[in-house]
């Protein structure tokens, strides 16, 4: 194991059940429109090797919110283009001042390199295909939002699951939960080895079973450019595995639907189920700014 | 051909240990006499009459032909930073060998007679035998073929495109067929390189879970199958698989040497001793190619290191310097070091844990590896070969410390690890070149 710093948020992996659950009644007294200046004078870097819109711009106003002064570090712009590699951008950033380091990376486990040389904490705000823990937890407090407990739900993951952080985050934080979990997708975006990834997951290949009297409905995006590069066919892809109004109500009466963005409809759903009632994905987005509230005054020791 | 290191001409007498000469099927105590670089004589205890120059103390210890490692990347020419010749047989004394077959990776690559003669020449320091393998096509490109004669006669003990794996099946069976004529051995690095772009370790729960993307075992185990059906179309070719890792590419691999075809493999240390699960949360000493494989690659590996169907052990010591590791794993270069924990891990591993006996893990060490690329007079101590003697003592525990290696580099991921069986004393030419403090 990596020794990071307290604070640090490496993965939902590693994280305990009891750290989760702090985390998330820490966000649900969070409020970006009460500001509390738990982090003033704290500097907060944002490393961003990758494009971002919603994660990027939730942490810094979380950060903002809790009085922290906030820098972002682009991989254009930066030394980083003159070849300086991952560690030494960290030393240099953690010399500057920086208290805490967000960063977000193309490469699985970079932040864990990161914290393994810096003794400031580290949070992961997406790595490669790894995970996405602060998508996982601002998806648990949507969740609890609409549902009681997390306790035997059944909550269906749908897509590129192979690709994809946030299912990796998701399932992990799940099953601590004892949520039954059912990833559904072609064999090319969710292979037969994602079954090993924690226990209580299923997989299908088959839309309707995994919708079928399910509580929580998670999709994911798909990229034209995999689905080309894997030679499946756009339009078998959506003739299987699109999400529609139909289909959505083999699903129980009450169940949520949840998509960590960008949407594209018309491929992983169509605009009628992005936009209905069940839809929490402008929820989601919302409570991204509380949860990461949560991990930052969690990362800089001020989480009373 | 080979390179003759006797500078001495002295006597050396090492005596009272327990001779393990798998090659003469010899294991039992006898004392051994050098003289002028060469095997004087073999007898039981006390029987050699007459004085020598210097003596040895062998009580308690083992007495093995020197050992011989078939794959080390010595770095040299172009990558001094990482490793040099000097630099990289030290390491190999310490580890026990007293010969190593440098890989053609370097910069430039080593596809010419002159790059050839260049690793052998004195300056280089090497402290054990050098012992070159060429490029088998031109910049290791996979196109032209080298020309196999003038690197033979240069020095070049086999052919390899080691690192880029020869693809395309009529280049592979040009390279089997002229090697074939001058009894060139064409060792492969056996992966289909077309089916693991941008694949960092192996493919299973662990690389899933990392949100890594994984080499299949079927990348290694087409390619050697491939190359088995090429090596039996003519007579004489000889291939040699390097550093096999699945247990699909054994069933080629056992299928070929049914068939009489020449085909030999090696096994490193690091494959026979961890599985694909070591990488933990992206320790980049544990990313090397081919990759740590499942439990039942390593389960298979084990097998066919006891039932005979691996012929050597080999290191695949593949230096880097600590600023190339230490990056993203998905960007750090594949490779470890390995010659100095080799024996350890293998007394360890294959003795202790896995029970194969003494005489087989010498045989893989010394014998094996000879006949792998005909070292004439090397991997047995029999009277009149050269007087390469490696002393080890079966039973000493000791914690391997990757600082005090004498490798240039320090990427290894046995650092710390307590190990059984070290080497004592390591003997070229009737020469000491290394002994354990």
């Amino acid at each position: 194991m990596i020794r990071a710093a307290r604070g640090s948020l490496l993965s939902i992996e590693h994280l305990q059940a009891p750290e989760i659950l702090a985390l998330l009644k820490l966000a649900r007294r969070m409020n970006p429109l009460k500001p509390r200046p738990l982090l003033r004078g704290k500097r907060v870097v944002l490393l961003f090797y990758e494009p971002s819109t919603r994660t990027r711009a939730s942490f810094e106003i979380a950060a903002k919110s809790l009085g922290a002064i906030t820098t972002l570090v682009q991989s254009s712009g930066s030394s980083i283009e003159k070849g300086e590699s991952l560690l030494d951008t960290g030393y240099t950033l953690r010399a500057i001042g920086a208290d805490a380091i967000v960063v977000r990376h193309p490469l699985a486990g970079a932040p864990h390199l990161l914290a393994a040389h810096l003794d400031i904490p580290v949070i992961n705000a997406g790595d490669g295909m790894h995970e996405h823990p602060s998508q996982a937890l601002l998806d648990a407090c949507t969740i609890l939002r609409h549902k009681k407990t997390l306790k035997g739900l059944q909550v269906a993951i749908i897509g590129d699951i192979y690709h994809s952080r946030v299912a990796r985050s998701a399932v992990h934080l799940l099953s601590k939960f004892g949520v039954k979990i059912i990833l559904c997708g072609p064999p090319e975006l969710l292979p037969d080895v994602a079954s090993t990834l924690a226990s209580g997951v299923r997989l299908t290949r088959h839309l309707e079973e995994a919708v079928r009297g399910t509580d929580v409905i998670m999709l994911l995006r798909v990229q034209k450019e995999r689905l080309a590069g894997l030679k499946i066919r756009i339009r078998d892809y959506i003739a299987r595995y699109q999400m529609t109004l139909a289909r959505l109500k083999l699903a129980k009466r009450d169940a949520i639907v949840m998509h960590p963005g960008p949407i594209i409809r018309g491929l992983e759903l169509t605009g009628e189920v992005a936009d209905c009632p069940q839809s929490k994905i402008v929820d989601e987005v919302r409570n991204g700014v509380p949860t990461r509230m949560a991990i930052l005054a969690r990362a800089l020791g001020k989480a009373r | 051909m080979a390179q003759d290191k006797s500078k001495s001409s002295g006597s050396l007498l090492i005596k009272g240990g327990r001779l393990i000469d798998p090659a003469a099927r010899i294991d039992a105590p006898m004392d051994v006499l050098v003289r002028g670089g060469r095997v004087a004589e073999i007898a039981p205890p006390r029987k050699i009459r007459g004085g020598a120059d210097k003596k040895f103390d062998a009580r308690d210890l083992i007495v093995a032909p020197g050992f011989i490692d078939l794959h080390v990347h010595l770095r040299e020419p172009g990558q001094g930073h990482k490793e040099t010749i000097a630099t990289g047989t030290a390491a190999a004394a310490a580890g026990g060998f007293t010969s190593v077959c440098c890989m053609p990776n370097t910069s430039p690559v080593v596809d010419s007679p002159e790059w050839v003669a260049w690793l052998r020449q004195p300056e280089r320091g090497a402290l054990v035998n050098l012992f070159p393998i060429a490029a088998a096509t031109r910049s290791s490109k996979g196109v032209v073929l080298s020309d196999f004669g003038a690197l033979q006669r240069a020095g070049a003990v086999a052919i390899t495109d080691d690192g880029k794996p020869i693809l395309n099946d009529d280049v592979m069976r040009d390279a089997l067929r002229h090697g074939a004529e001058i009894n060139l051995t064409v060792v492969q690095h056996a992966e289909d390189t077309r089916a693991t772009e941008g694949c960092s370790m192996n493919d299973g729960p662990t690389a899933f879970r990392l949100g890594l993307r994984g080499m299949k075992a079927s990348a290694e185990a087409s390619i050697v199958d491939r190359d088995v059906q090429l090596a039996q179309q003519f007579p004489g070719a000889r291939l040699h698989v390097a550093h096999l890792s699945t247990a699909d590419a054994l069933k080629s691999v056992r299928r070929g040497k049914r068939s009489k075809a020449r085909v030999t493999c090696e096994v490193t240390p690091h494959h026979f001793t961890l599985t694909d699960e070591a990488v933990g949360e992206y320790d980049s000493n544990f990313k090397m190619n081919p990759p740590l494989r499942s439990a039942s690659d390593h389960e298979a590996i084990l097998v066919a290191l006891a039932d005979g169907t691996v012929d050597a052990i080999a290191t695949d010591h593949a230096p880097h310097a600590l600023h190339e590791k230490q990056v993203e794993f998905e960007r750090a270069p594949f490779g470890i070091t390995g010659l100095e924990t080799a024996l350890g891990l293998a007394i360890t591993r294959l003795h202790r844990q896995q029970k194969i006996p003494l005489i087989r893990i010498v045989e893989l060490f010394t014998s094996g590896p000879a006949r792998v690329f005909d070292l004439r007079g090397r991997g047995s101590l029999a009277r009149g070969n050269f007087a390469d003697v490696t002393i080890f003592d079966p039973r000493k525990r000791w914690t391997f410390e990757a600082a005090k290696s004498r490798s240039k580099s320090k990427n290894t991921p046995f650092d710390g690890w307590q190990l059984t069986g070290k080497v004592l004393a390591t003997i070229v030419s009737g020469e000491v070149v290394y002994r354990s403090e």
